[in-house]
């Protein structure tokens, strides 16, 4: 039974036992609603929780656990001198489930007759040729163990959706029973269905924490997996970086050296344009400019903070590197071979972090309280001096948080660096030269390739977590400066 | 000031002799340049800040105008049942077609007045073999055998970047693929009206075309895509993120929980977003096996990016409701969670739904998290079949494929980025809109 139907039969059941539990405590109410302990649709709600959570809950398990089971016992079914010679178990295992898939569609179009599918043999019959005949393309021949693993993998596959039907159906039709049951004029329904729903408020919360799970497990396991193929102090400090995917292993150089360079280099740049623009801007904003001049520069100024990333990549790429070209190019000065460059990326990172330098600083320069202008002011400083002295040093921790904050969204970005900055790994000194980052380079390693061991693809994990620690880093800084240094004004 | 304490100094009396309110001494005058110098820096800067928007829209639109528009060529053609028996019984069906068809635009010509001297082989350079596509017209429509049908036909992309001065003349070098004598014919015929300027449908509903064509690539498909992440991500980002607002705003107690599960948020909300990228790879497609390039697995990924967002300005907006509301509601025998379902949360709905929208087109705009699970360019090839397997068929998404776009070699394809990039600045300029007219019309200030 599709999972799909399962679903649609809850929710039918859910909408019934609404109506029903209802009338059941109104009945035993005499139908007066004033006899009840709740109101009479809380009644109806705890039938259809009842009815739904539980078999929802056990739904969604089985489907995670029930691939990864089957999985398991279908590979270690296939004995290991049956995996052709220069494949894998991986592979296999996707040509089992393709071939899986292939009979499957074979016996929903009529093609085979569903006793066929799991009879036939690919030493009286060519699958592939089969297959081929109703749209479904395979890679390679058929081989006998992988058709056996894809015969045994479709029927343990059919035997455990049916139990997971009979199992969830089950458990929605017993909690229907018994919340029906319980529906009396005296059952407390509504503190039952508001401890469920405070519940499911929790459950809500802890995805946040769930994600961050997912993120470090995640990384943490590839990136181990990573450092037993390859050597951690080769990768945290070699300084060449030229990984081959022709080879495996062995061959490549993978140093996080000229990376890391090329992701300091281009922040170090961004920063350079943004962070002066942004806090005069803001200075600007909130010290001098009158209200019209803010209530209309401020928004458009941060309309480049909702700009998306890939248009700045796309600005870097097609404008601003043609436009750094033909002034440091060939033509020009002569520093600059071609336009994707780190000056490019930098400056167009920069432009982009204007806004959030500038949106951050201004509420902080906002925060400073105004007696302390007028102090400073009555004292016969100028407006300038006012700024320099007394509200910059008041809102300096502020100000460095939101620094580090727009490095850490710098070291953080793809886009513009994947566009803009090259593809070469390379340390050196000059900013008109390619160089690439951290992040271009996972982008490069992990796009469009499924297969996870070789060492070539796990470095992307390994660069993912320095990536997240480096950021994190920065952002628990910001955080602690800002907390730290605070004064207290009020 | 040390300045009013150095000016008292004897020394320094001496220096002014004549001091004067009405003029201004030195170091006055010294402080107020500095203090004009220092507004101009600020004013600079809002005025760069300013600069590099217009820089930025002007180079959008100038360079992506273009891609909305191609040139064609436009002929009236009448096949009669005699030339389509004959073709067909042919055995090069197509050739016995373009000879129809160089027929038809000689008489084309004629009518016009213009008199050129052109071979056959210039044609299919120009507008490429057009026998496979009139071909392909008459076997679906055989009705229209006899009829005077109006073709009309995209030129070549070089021809088309020609028009629009992607191409110089004088870049043109001799090849298969254009010759520069061939660009006077096609001057020639802009004249004479054959070829014109048209807007390019295919464009707005074409998928992407593959490497070598550029003038058939389209944005539709990826805009299809995108349209099913968004009501993944809707469907799921709205109500758990309200479900943890309300439960962190109204209900949590201070523990050591609580502060785990903000801390947590605080810190996604500062997760660059490729990361999100490698947890939806490792976890979505390695671990629970969702099929690659799938939209459901690009929206998943992205409502994980996207609930930070939407739980900070929900949680502003339940806050902003004030507690004698709560209060009221208590007072006359409401349970908590009936105070905050029936009185907070509604009236802080508009709030909760302008932060979603603003969410919503945040994520519309992301692209590294897409690249990493495979839903780049160039596997959206088609719609996809129904509803359901939309979210499931192999996808890209609007930025995604603006990115595979401009990844490739061909400059052809670079006026189709940008103009992928204005169709996605207008979807993400309409969602703001709402959001702030939401804001306009439903916020209340208390």
């Amino acid at each position: 039974m599709p999972v799909l139907w399962i679903v649609i039969i809850i929710l039918a059941m859910a909408a019934i036992g609404y109506v029903m539990g209802r009338q059941r405590a109104l009945a035993s109410a005499g139908g007066d609603p004033r006899n009840l302990h709740s109101l009479p649709s809380y009644y109806g709600s705890s039938v259809a929780i009842f009815t739904m959570v539980f078999s929802f809950l056990v739904l969604i398990v089985w489907l995670i656990v029930q691939p990864i089971v089957i999985e398991n016992q279908v590979a270690a079914n296939i004995p290991p001198e049956m995996v052709r010679e220069g494949s894998t178990l991986g592979l296999m295992m996707s040509d089992v489930r393709r071939v899986a898939d292939g009979l499957d569609q074979a016996v929903s179009q009529g093609a085979m007759d569903p006793e066929a599918a799991s009879n036939i043999r690919a030493e009286f019959t060519d699958v592939r040729d089969r297959l081929g005949a109703i749209g479904v393309a395979l890679g390679s021949d058929v081989g006998p163990a992988v058709l056996r693993a894809a015969q045994r993998y479709r029927s343990l596959n059919a035997t455990g959706h049916m139990f997971m039907a009979v199992v969830v159906l089950g458990l929605a039709a017993a909690g229907f029973i018994l919340a029906y049951l319980r529906s009396h004029k005296d059952f407390r329904a509504r503190n039952v269905v508001e401890t469920t729903i405070r519940y499911l408020l929790i459950g809500a919360a802890s995805i946040a924490i769930l994600t961050t799970i997912g993120i470090v497990l995640s990384l943490v396991f590839n990136t181990w997996e990573f450092f037993r193929l390859y050597s951690w102090t080769e990768f945290f400090f070699g300084t060449t970086w030229s990984p081959s995917f022709s080879g495996r292993g062995g061959s490549s150089e993978l140093g996080f050296v000229p990376l890391l360079w090329g992701t300091l280099y281009i922040s170090f740049i961004a920063l350079a344009v943004s962070v002066p623009i942004g806090l005069f801007a803001a200075i600007y904003l909130s010290e001098y400019a009158g209200p019209h001049m803010r209530a209309i520069a401020k928004p458009l100024i941060e309309v480049l903070a909702g700009i998306p990333t890939i248009v700045y990549g796309l600005f870097a790429l097609l404008t601003v590197g043609p436009m750094l070209l033909s002034v440091f190019g060939e033509g020009g000065l002569g520093w600059m071979q071609a336009g994707t460059a780190v000056m490019t990326a930098g400056l167009v990172m920069g432009i982009m972090l204007i806004p959030f330098v500038s949106s951050l600083s201004d509420d902080i320069i906002n925060a400073v309280p105004q007696a302390m202008r007028d102090g400073s002011l009555g004292l016969g400083a100028t407006h300038s001096e006012t700024v320099r002295q007394v509200i910059l040093p008041a809102a300096l921790p502020g100000i460095v948080g939101a620094i580090l904050l727009a490095a850490s969204r710098a070291i953080g970005e793809t886009m513009i660096v994947v566009l803009g900055a090259g593809a070469a790994a390379k340390l050196s000194l000059n900013p008109f030269e390619a160089m690439t980052t951290v992040t271009a380079k996972i982008v490069s390693q992990l796009t469009g390739d499924s297969d996870f061991a070789s060492p070539e693809a796990l470095v992307a994990f390994a660069l993912g977590m320095t990536l997240f620690v480096i950021t994190l880093g920065l952002n628990i800084l910001a955080l602690y400066i800002v907390r730290k240094y605070r004064e207290q004004y009020d | 000031m040390t300045d009013a304490t150095a000016a008292t100094g004897a020394p320094a009396q001496a220096r002014r002799p004549f001091a004067s309110l009405l003029t201004l001494d030195e170091h006055t005058k010294r402080r107020n340049a500095t203090e004009a110098r220092f507004k101009a820096y600020g004013l600079a800067a809002v005025l760069a800040g300013l600069f590099f928007l217009v820089v930025l829209f002007v180079s959008i639109i100038s360079n992506g105008i273009p891609a909305f528009t191609r040139m064609v060529v436009e002929l009236d053609f009448t096949l009669t049942q005699a030339q389509f028996d004959e073709a067909e019984s042919q055995l090069l069906k197509t050739g016995a077609y373009q000879g129809y068809f160089v027929e038809g635009f000689d008489k084309a010509l004629e009518e016009r007045g213009v008199e050129v001297e052109y071979d056959a082989a210039v044609l299919d350079r120009l507008i490429g073999k057009v026998g496979g596509i009139m071909r392909e017209f008459y076997a679906a429509n055989p009705d229209k055998i006899g009829e005077e049908v109006v073709f009309e036909l995209p030129t070549s992309s070089r021809v088309d970047g020609y028009f629009n001065g992607r191409l110089k003349r004088e870049d043109v070098s001799d090849s298969r693929f254009l010759e520069a004598s061939d660009l006077d014919l096609a001057d020639e015929l802009y004249e004479a009206g054959i070829i014109k300027s048209d807007f390019n449908w295919t464009f707005i509903t074409g998928a992407d075309s593959g490497v070598d064509n550029p003038g058939g690539a389209g944005i539709g498909a990826s805009v299809v895509g995108s349209f099913f992440m968004m009501i993944v991500v809707l469907a799921l980002s709205l109500p758990i993120g309200v479900a943890t607002s309300i439960y962190l705003e109204e209900f949590a107690p201070k523990n050591w929980f609580t502060d785990l599960i903000e801390v947590n948020i605080s810190n996604l909300a500062a997760v660059p977003s490729i990361v999100f990228g490698i947890l939806g790879l490792a976890v979505f497609i390695q671990f629970a096996g969702l099929p690659q390039s799938a939209p459901l697995v690009g929206g998943l990924v992205l409502t994980l990016m996207t609930l930070p967002t939407i739980i900070i300005s929900t949680r502003a907006s339940l806050k902003a409701v004030p507690p004698s509301i709560r209060d009221a509601a208590l007072g006359v025998g409401a349970s908590k969670m009936q105070s905050v379902f029936h009185h907070v949360l509604p009236l802080a709905m508009p709030g909760i739904l302008t932060g979603t929208i603003i969410g919503l087109a945040q994520a519309l705009g992301e692209t590294a998290p897409l690249l990493l699970i495979g839903m780049v360019g160039f596997v959206a090839r088609g719609y996809p079949d129904s509803f359901l397997t939309g979210f499931t068929e192999a996808n890209s998404a609007m930025p995604a494929q603006i990115y595979t776009w401009a990844a490739r070699a061909d400059a052809s394809f670079y006026e189709k980025a940008w103009g992928g990039i204005i169709v996605l600045l207008l979807f993400l300029m309409t969602m703001n809109i709402i959001a702030i007219i939401l804001r306009r019309r439903f916020e209340r200030r208390w």
